[in-house]
């Protein structure tokens, strides 16, 4: 359990990291990576690292069909973003520029390895940690990323069969 | 093979600008330009253009209709919402659902249709000063828009979803009733949200828009209003550009409209916008502040029976008693309804994440849901919210939920919980990223009792955005006055949920729909040089 003391250094800490990775972000923003609209390589490495974490026990269990579940879903991450206002997709950005240096994986995140080589159980108490935190910023950070990849995992009717929802009827007769 | 009244339209040749396709400036010149599409424009286009005026109607989303209505959360939030369904207040502590596309929130609502509540026009009278807000001079509006768009009883059997928010009720001796619905041989498919693939919904984009465009009404659509041109006490142009998508940067070309009078209805959140861009006279600084929500808090249960709440019409059964049984400017009332659930929406409200985000999923088909929807806006402790511009000029809405409405939440949770229980509920979860599963009604209301009332903790939701325009007659407390007339320059009106000086607290659409006509009637007479009647007898 953090103390108030050390809650304050990371609130401290993290408006410094958003304003740097800004910055950074402003000296030019990198492409999208190849096959994505609006994701950047460092980017679409942090959405896969949390999409099976997220979506742990949801996903189908056969390793061709989560494979090709998980790229689906980073792909939909992916046209969702490119799709807000202008101004949410800058919040967006900076929050992965954020995550996507080592500073800012390390200290607000608390995640010591790379994303691409973080244990399911790190990104697990990274987003627990945001979830539960008393920063109202690291919350709503919690929250776009988690809804962002639900949103995009259950839009795909790959997922619906587990949730028992048949999909949307066929428009035949109308109904007596 | 169901036919598209729009595309039908279109081909015999109605005017329709797709303003993100312009390949050069366009020049409208009309009588009225009537910004917005939904509920406000809708109504007025249709009444002005009958009265014989030329109208242009300006609207910033698409022009889609029933043959791109797939049922489909992944197509509709992005065609059809603003911001993909996702727009949040400024804090993200509430996500607003709004339409944005020709329509507007007509186009997606859930066709709920209450006339606005007698204590809710009291309250107009007596705080806002408000003579026109009674029912008796109201009646005979609602009555006409009743007609207009066929709103009368539902008469099909609720879906399971909403019987049992009504065996829930009774069980518990909650009065609860049906609500009427603006449809025409509705399949009772139960995808109003995503654009209603039959058009059975008598949304505007079925109704007083074709009407409009068949009277020579101009559409342009994809095109959003940056700003309104004055020039002394009168405006003189409005300037659009062309915008492919929400995400997209505006066109390259710009569209230039004149006209004698104004009509703003881009909702809420857009006409204080336009009117703050635009920085129009506003000595008091009225625009865009008093913005009400409803703010909406969601419970779900789990029931042993399967539930299907994505089947059968939404919202059909409803229960005012949590409004009825306070004060209306005591502790906030709240209205209980029951929504559709389809898998987007319902994964992004369920809390949590991993295993147990999963194991809630799961039990998609057999969750029953209720909302109840707080009344804001009727005491101090709920001023509402304030519209304001980024930056790059687009709006932002800050509302803070203060201690007042964090009571009501707490209460609505205990409130539905015990109704779902009542129902039969194995199970009952408040949306809250705090809570967990409670297996009775004592376990509920002592988890409820403790969970922690804060943004980002309980998960907020708002489908009508109410105010930022307010009507009355004292320019320091309101922006336009009855008839929807701004108080400060002669030719702009506003038609739409802004000019509401508090929530409705009830589903807005009627109470829209009714005092749209009320105004645009009044300006049609005022217009208009010849009535159409006096036309027909010469």
């Amino acid at each position: 359990m953090l103390t108030r003391r050390q809650f304050l250094k990371v609130g401290v800490a993290s408006g410094a990291l958003l304003a740097g990775a800004g910055w950074l972000y402003l000296r030019g923003a990198p492409a999208p990576a190849p096959g994505l609209k609006w994701l950047d390589a460092r980017g679409r490495s942090i959405v896969a690292a949390l999409a099976p974490v997220v979506l742990e026990g949801s996903l189908p269990e056969a390793p061709p069909a989560r494979a090709q579940a998980l790229a689906e879903v980073v792909a939909a991450f992916d046209r969702a973003v490119s799709g807000l206002s202008p101004a949410v997709q800058e919040e967006i950005r900076q929050l992965l520029a954020l995550l996507g240096i080592a500073a800012g994986r390390f200290i607000v995140a608390g995640v010591r390895s790379t994303w691409a080589e973080a244990t399911p159980d790190e990104v697990s108490a990274f987003l627990r940690r945001w979830k539960g935190s008393r920063f109202g910023l690291l919350r709503a950070g919690y929250q776009a990323l988690t809804q962002l990849l639900v949103a995009a995992w259950y839009g795909n009717a790959a997922s619906w069969e587990r949730i028992g929802y048949p999909g949307p009827p066929a428009l035949g007769e109308r109904p007596a | 093979m169901i036919s598209d009244p729009i595309r039908e339209g279109i081909a015999a040749g109605w005017k329709a600008i797709d303003a993100a396709a312009l390949e050069r400036d366009l020049d409208i010149e009309v009588d009225v330009v009537v910004a917005g599409s939904g509920a406000g424009g809708g109504v007025t286009a249709e009444i002005l253009a009958q009265a014989g005026l030329a109208v242009a109607i300006v609207e910033e989303g698409p022009l889609k209709s029933s043959s791109d209505f797939r049922m489909l959360e992944r197509e509709a939030y992005p065609q059809l919402y603003q911001e993909s369904a996702g727009r949040q207040t400024k804090d993200k502590a509430i996500t607003v659902l709004q339409g944005r596309s020709v329509g507007g929130s007509t186009t997606v609502n859930w066709t709920s249709s209450f006339r606005t509540p007698p204590g809710t026009l009291a309250h107009w009278r007596s705080a806002h000063g408000l003579a026109r807000a009674d029912e008796g001079s109201l009646a005979p509006w609602f009555a006409r828009m009743e007609e207009r768009l066929s709103i009368s009883p539902w008469p099909v059997p609720p879906n399971e979803n909403n019987d049992l928010l009504r065996r829930g009720c009774e069980k518990l001796g909650i009065p609860a009733a049906a609500i009427r619905r603006n449809v025409k041989g509705c399949w009772n498919l139960g995808y109003c949200g995503l654009g209603c693939p039959t058009n059975a919904k008598q949304s505007m984009l079925v109704t007083t828009l074709p009407a409009a465009l068949a009277k020579g009404a101009v559409l342009v659509h994809r095109a959003r209003l940056e700003r309104l041109v004055v020039s002394g006490d009168r405006l003189v142009a409005a300037e659009a550009r062309g915008i492919a998508a929400s995400g997209s940067p505006p066109s390259a070309h710009r569209i230039h409209l004149t006209a004698r009078h104004f009509v703003l209805a881009a909702g809420a959140i857009g006409s204080p916008a336009i009117l703050l861009r635009s920085g129009l006279p506003d000595p008091h600084g009225l625009a865009g502040r008093r913005t009400f929500l409803h703010p909406t808090v969601v419970s779900a249960a789990v029931m042993p029976q399967p539930v299907r709440g994505f089947e059968g019409a939404p919202q059909t059964i409803y229960s005012d008693h949590f409004l009825d049984s306070v004060p209306v400017d005591g502790p906030v009332g709240y209205k209980l309804e029951a929504p559709p659930l389809h898998p987007i929406l319902a994964g992004i409200t369920l809390p949590g994440f991993g295993r147990s985000h999963a194991g809630l999923m799961k039990e998609f088909a057999n969750l029953q849901v209720v909302i109840a929807l707080l009344r804001d806006g009727f005491h101090p402790g709920s001023p509402g919210g304030r519209v304001q511009l980024r930056a790059d000029g687009s709006p932002e809405l800050d509302y803070p939920l203060g201690e007042f409405l964090w009571e009501g939440i707490r209460r609505a949770y205990l409130t539905m919980a015990e109704i779902q229980f009542a129902a039969g509920a194995k199970s009952v979860l408040p949306m809250h990223e705090d809570a967990a599963p409670a297996r009775d009604w004592a376990q509920a209301k002592a988890a409820i009792a403790d969970l922690p009332m804060a943004a980002l903790r309980a998960r907020v939701v708002s489908a009508h955005v109410m105010g930022g325009c307010p009507m009355g007659p004292d320019p320091r407390q309101a922006l336009v006055d009855e008839r929807g007339r701004h108080h400060h320059l002669a030719n702009l009106s506003v038609h739409d949920g802004s000019v509401f000086p508090t929530s409705i607290g009830a589903n807005p659409q009627l109470s829209i729909y009714a005092h749209a006509a009320r105004m645009a009637s009044d300006l049609a007479g005022e217009l208009a040089p010849v009535s159409p009647r006096a036309a027909g007898r010469s």
